[in-house]
């Protein structure tokens, strides 16, 4: 279980508790984080990076668990898009979460894990539980701060309700409000933890059986939706997996059912199937316009930061209508603004992809 | 800071230092970034073309991917000093609702358009009995993204029958300009500046 391991990485607890939009406080608060390329002496190249649903700290550095390269390592680094040459980037652990941040697997007041205890958190909760990293580490001004996804609302979140902090925001594959499609995948995921024997109402913690089959099939599900059509036909079709013909049973027999099964195994070896429930949670409680009275716009009233806003023609997650909505809101608060639709085969997971023209964006907007 | 195509030239001209400015179809952006660089606006763009909207952001420029016909109805009224819509006219589904858009949206418009009464569009459709393609015009009828070609005498009897001001117009053959005399006639390109 990734959450009883002590992870090499840096991490910093918070000198307050946290308020949390539940009106509970969450405390203590340790959130975990990584850092990339030099702070510059007056402190204005840093660059915050939010991550996604299933995404952690290790953005552009080894993960200490996988052995993988950095989840976004092609856009982070020296010489890259987001140039650790020229900037400072920050990227943590959400809280809820569980690689070294406070989450259901940490320890509540009586020394045993939260399990369910774990209040409910949402996105802004993320966001504040970062602001305090930044107030710790001394930065009081971000040069940008970039998010895909989840990454995005969070990075939203930031802009409604941190206004001064950031002067620029690139949002990619996002959206300011989650659809009723999305909210329905996430409780199939959920559900599907849950409905494990072994999730044990989320005290599984210790007793050697963790609900991996409930979680394994909650990535399957969710990894699809992260492709496209498309991509999944070019990449598998009906090909057989080791197989010269159908075995007449249940075994794996086509690729793309192989492959989901090893995304599914290899995604527990890294997660906690709590840390799923909470931080799907938080996603389906997303809803910007709702927090300012229904009116997106008024979420960005007076805001001076630039925003650049991409989504990809294959998202059919977060579709280019999501980021239109959230374009036109922008523009009705007098934001300055840029978006665009990228054409890229890969589905959501574009934003994670090889995607040249992404490049050639996010490098023009963090240029200026 | 390399020169601008003659009609934006006029445009750049004529905005006002520090205005708040809408350009429609903005291209890669080379208006916008002249009138930031050189006349100190504040200026944001919609351009239909992804690999434009890229080049736009490169050079730290504010422009949205958007369509002319559906797109403009998000901005909100007198949201901006200029909006502009440079030899897009033509190429849009229904110029009068994007001219109305235009002028819901700016305080004043530019507006600049290739015209289709220019002698020598008159003369290769008298003579040849075709379609013409000229410097200005250089697709064939069934490519070209213009499909609702007009005149400068059309365009002032639509301003007429709506009710617009105008406030000044340019008329350019070439890159020199021409003056207002028969300019339907002369002109290969005009510019109005058009109020409500």
């Amino acid at each position: 279980m990734a959450t009883t391991q002590v992870l090499a990485g840096r991490s910093m607890v918070l000198p307050q508790p946290l308020p949390l939009d539940s009106g509970q406080a969450l405390a203590p608060v340790t959130v975990a984080y990584e850092t990339y390329g030099e702070l510059a002496p007056d402190r204005a190249n840093a660059v915050l990076v939010f991550h996604a649903l299933t995404g952690d700290q290790y953005v552009a550095s080894t993960h200490p668990i996988t052995g993988k390269p950095g989840w976004w390592e092609r856009m982070i680094g020296p010489g890259k898009p987001i140039d650790t040459d020229r900037f400072h980037v920050i990227c943590a652990n959400v809280i809820g979460g569980c690689m070294g941040s406070t989450g259901p697997a940490s320890p509540a007041d009586d020394g045993q894990p939260y399990g369910m205890r774990f209040p409910v958190i949402t996105i802004r909760d993320m966001v504040r539980a970062q602001v305090a990293l930044l107030a710790e580490l001394g930065i009081d001004r971000l040069y940008a701060a970039v998010g895909g996804s989840m990454g995005g609302m969070q990075a939203l979140s930031l802009a409604a309700h941190w206004p001064q902090l950031t002067d620029r925001l690139l949002l990619v594959a996002c959206t300011a409000q989650m659809g009723a499609q999305n909210i329905a995948f996430q409780e199939v995921g959920r559900q599907s933890i849950m409905a494990d024997p072994n999730w044990q109402g989320g005290a599984y913690y210790g007793t050697g059986k963790a609900p991996d089959a409930g979680l394994a099939v909650a990535r399957m599900a969710a990894h699809i939706t992260y492709l496209s059509e498309a991509s999944l036909t070019e990449k598998f079709g009906r090909r057989l997996q080791n197989r010269d013909s159908k075995s007449f049973g249940f075994d794996a027999d086509f690729q793309i059912e192989s492959y989901l099964r090893y995304q599914g195994i290899s995604f527990i070896s890294r997660f906690d199937a709590n840390s799923y429930l909470y931080i799907t949670r938080a996603m389906s409680y997303f809803d910007l316009a709702e927090e300012h009275s229904g009116r997106l716009a008024d979420a960005f009233a007076g805001t001076t930061a630039r925003f650049c806003v991409v989504s990809f023609d294959t998202d059919w997650l977060y579709p280019t209508e999501q980021s239109r909505r959230l374009v036109h809101a922008l523009s009705a608060a007098g934001a300055a603004v840029s978006f665009v639709e990228l054409s890229a085969p890969y589905g959501h997971d574009s934003f994670l992809l090889d995607v040249p023209a992404l490049d050639r964006v996010v490098t023009g907007f963090l240029a200026w | 800071m390399s020169r601008l195509r003659p009609d934006l030239a006029v445009i750049a001209e004529h905005v006002a230092p520090g205005s708040r400015v809408l350009d429609i179809g903005c291209g890669d952006g080379e208006l916008l970034a002249n009138l930031r660089d050189e006349r100190r606006c504040n200026p944001h763009g919609m351009e239909i073309e992804p690999e434009n909207v890229a080049d736009c952001v490169a050079k730290g420029l504010s422009v949205i991917q958007g369509d002319a016909d559906a797109d403009l109805v998000f901005y909100p009224d007198a949201s901006f000093d200029y909006a502009i819509l440079s030899q897009t006219l033509q190429t849009t589904r229904r110029p009068d609702r994007v001219l109305e858009e235009l002028l819901r949206i700016g305080r004043r418009a530019f507006v600049s358009f290739p015209n289709f009464a220019h002698w020598r569009v008159r003369l290769s459709l008298l003579w040849n009995g075709r379609m013409p393609v000229t410097r200005l015009l250089p697709v064939a009828w069934y490519e070209t993204p213009n499909i609702h070609h007009l005149t400068i005498s059309d365009f002032q009897a639509l301003l007429v029958e709506r009710g617009v001001k105008v406030e000044e117009a340019w008329f350019l053959s070439g890159d020199r300009r021409t003056s207002a005399a028969a300019a339907n006639f002369r002109a290969e390109h005009a510019v109005f500046l058009i109020s409500r």
